[in-house]
């Protein structure tokens, strides 16, 4: 699958309750870019991703994945194409390691087992794990690090058009999330698939993205490049990069 | 005792086995309805509550007056066996129902949000990830049925659908202590293996996290 942009044209959500979640987000993203959306608790940019894959419906506004609007999409093959990544718990704990990679193959209709083991042996070496020690173990024999490797490894198996990453590293300790934020920048590079991350770490949001996207109540506040962060005139930003340096500092 | 059991071992192999018969028939049946509705209530969550309320009530009506109760009711009547076996499904029906429903509903939401996001349908959520993970759970609402439908089947002799309660009947009727053991001993042995067996696949079933 060649890798897509992702277009939110006035994209609003709000919850049964009539708290808005969402309002009017227009925000573009390019093919093959990383962009981080960034923001504190209930910002709103875990829903955003979401609206991506369907698991949000917007209450109005339209996300695009390429020239296909998601919301006339048919929902299971479009979640097929999209790869998705959350902070814990992701993978199947009564699945083998090789069995949760490979499932979304077996689900997009893989039958044969060869191909099934090739793919996945390739996508583990790809997030720096060996089949050969690792396939056959359950989730609960691996450390957090290892764990959260095999999810990115399952979301990439397929070549999806777009990966969606929700607070990815945000349960691991400081050594653990730098190797993985390592890990995963090569990876991004080399794959060069369009990926959105929802993270409240300035500095990850940095390290990985092109675009930094702030959000804040439900509306974006910032849109820049990753370069222009600690420059921006902007207050939000200046607070955001403030409150970063100051628990650096302490 | 060897005299006792000379006289009576024919007797009491053949009314355990029509006790064994019994039972795996019931539970058979509240299987086969329980983990089905189970699964569809946790589908259709407004009826979940008087569904499992009406189970619940069937649960207390007293296994003797059950029993008695469906006796004039036409096709069911007409045979003893059939009437214990729909009794004894009665009974065991809510555990498994309860278990299955509680069961499927305890898989970690973030489970749940995966197979979604993976593109899972229904069907496929059910067979991959929501039935394995709550399978034990399940198979505990099997064994408890299981035991308590070895006891209640004993109760099936009154309306003369046969098993060890007959024995336990014809004990208490004549105060005869070792006819009243001949039935009670293999049906509380019935109900040990039964648990025995139910719990260890139980065991085998608990997925580690």
């Amino acid at each position: 699958m060649a890798t897509q942009s992702v277009e939110f044209a006035n994209v609003s959500f709000a919850l049964a309750d009539g708290r808005e979640i969402l309002h009017d987000i227009s925000l573009r993203i390019e093919a093959g870019t990383t962009t981080a959306l960034l923001g504190r608790s209930g910002s709103g940019k875990t829903t955003l991703l979401r609206t991506v894959n369907a698991l949000v419906r917007p209450a109005s506004g339209r996300v695009r994945i390429g020239e296909n609007d998601v919301g006339a999409a048919e929902v299971i093959p479009l979640r097929r194409s999209i790869g998705y990544v959350i902070q814990e718990n992701g993978l199947f704990p009564h699945m083998t390691v090789a069995r949760n990679v490979g499932l979304p193959l077996v689900l997009s209709g893989e039958q044969n087992a060869e191909t099934i083991a090739c793919k996945v042996e390739h996508v583990l070496s790809m997030v720096g794990l060996s089949y050969a020690e690792l396939g056959s173990r359950y989730p609960w024999q691996l450390s957090g690090g290892q764990r959260q490797r095999v999810g990115v490894a399952r979301a990439l198996v397929t070549g999806p058009k777009v990966l969606l990453m929700d607070e990815p590293f945000g349960a691991l300790d400081p050594l653990t999330r730098a190797e993985m934020q390592t890990m995963l920048r090569d990876l991004l590079k080399q794959v060069g698939v369009t990926t959105l991350i929802v993270t409240h770490d300035l500095e990850e949001a940095l390290y990985l993205a092109d675009r930094v996207v702030l959000m804040d109540g439900g509306r974006i506040v910032a849109n820049l490049a990753a370069g222009e962060v600690h420059s921006s005139p902007i207050d939000a930003v200046r607070r955001y990069v403030a409150a970063t340096r100051r628990s650096d500092a302490a | 005792m060897n005299a006792f059991l000379h006289a009576h071992g024919e007797e009491i192999a053949r009314l355990t086995f029509e006790h064994l018969w019994l039972t795996a028939f019931a539970m058979l049946f509240a299987v086969g309805i329980g983990v089905p509705l189970g699964i569809t209530l946790t589908r259709y969550s407004r009826l979940a509550r008087p569904v499992l309320g009406l189970a619940n009530i069937v649960q207390t009506i007293p296994s003797l007056a059950l029993f008695g109760l469906l006796l004039p009711v036409p096709w069911l009547g007409e045979r003893a066996a059939r009437l214990a076996i729909v009794a004894l499904t009665g009974y065991a029906l809510l555990p498994i129902l309860r278990n299955t429903y509680a069961g499927i509903l305890a898989v970690d939401p973030a489970l749940i949000d995966i197979s979604n996001a993976l593109g899972m349908s229904g069907f496929q959520r059910l067979t991959k990830v929501e039935l394995p993970l709550s399978a034990s759970v399940i198979l505990a609402g099997v064994r408890t049925a299981t035991v308590t439908c070895v006891g209640v089947a004993t109760i099936a002799a009154a309306v003369g659908a046969g098993g060890l309660g007959e024995l336990i009947f014809r004990g208490v009727a004549s105060v005869d202590n070792s006819l009243v053991l001949a039935g009670a001993v293999p049906a509380a042995l019935l109900a040990l293996c039964a648990d025995g067996i139910l719990g260890w696949i139980e065991k085998r079933l608990v997925v580690r996290r």
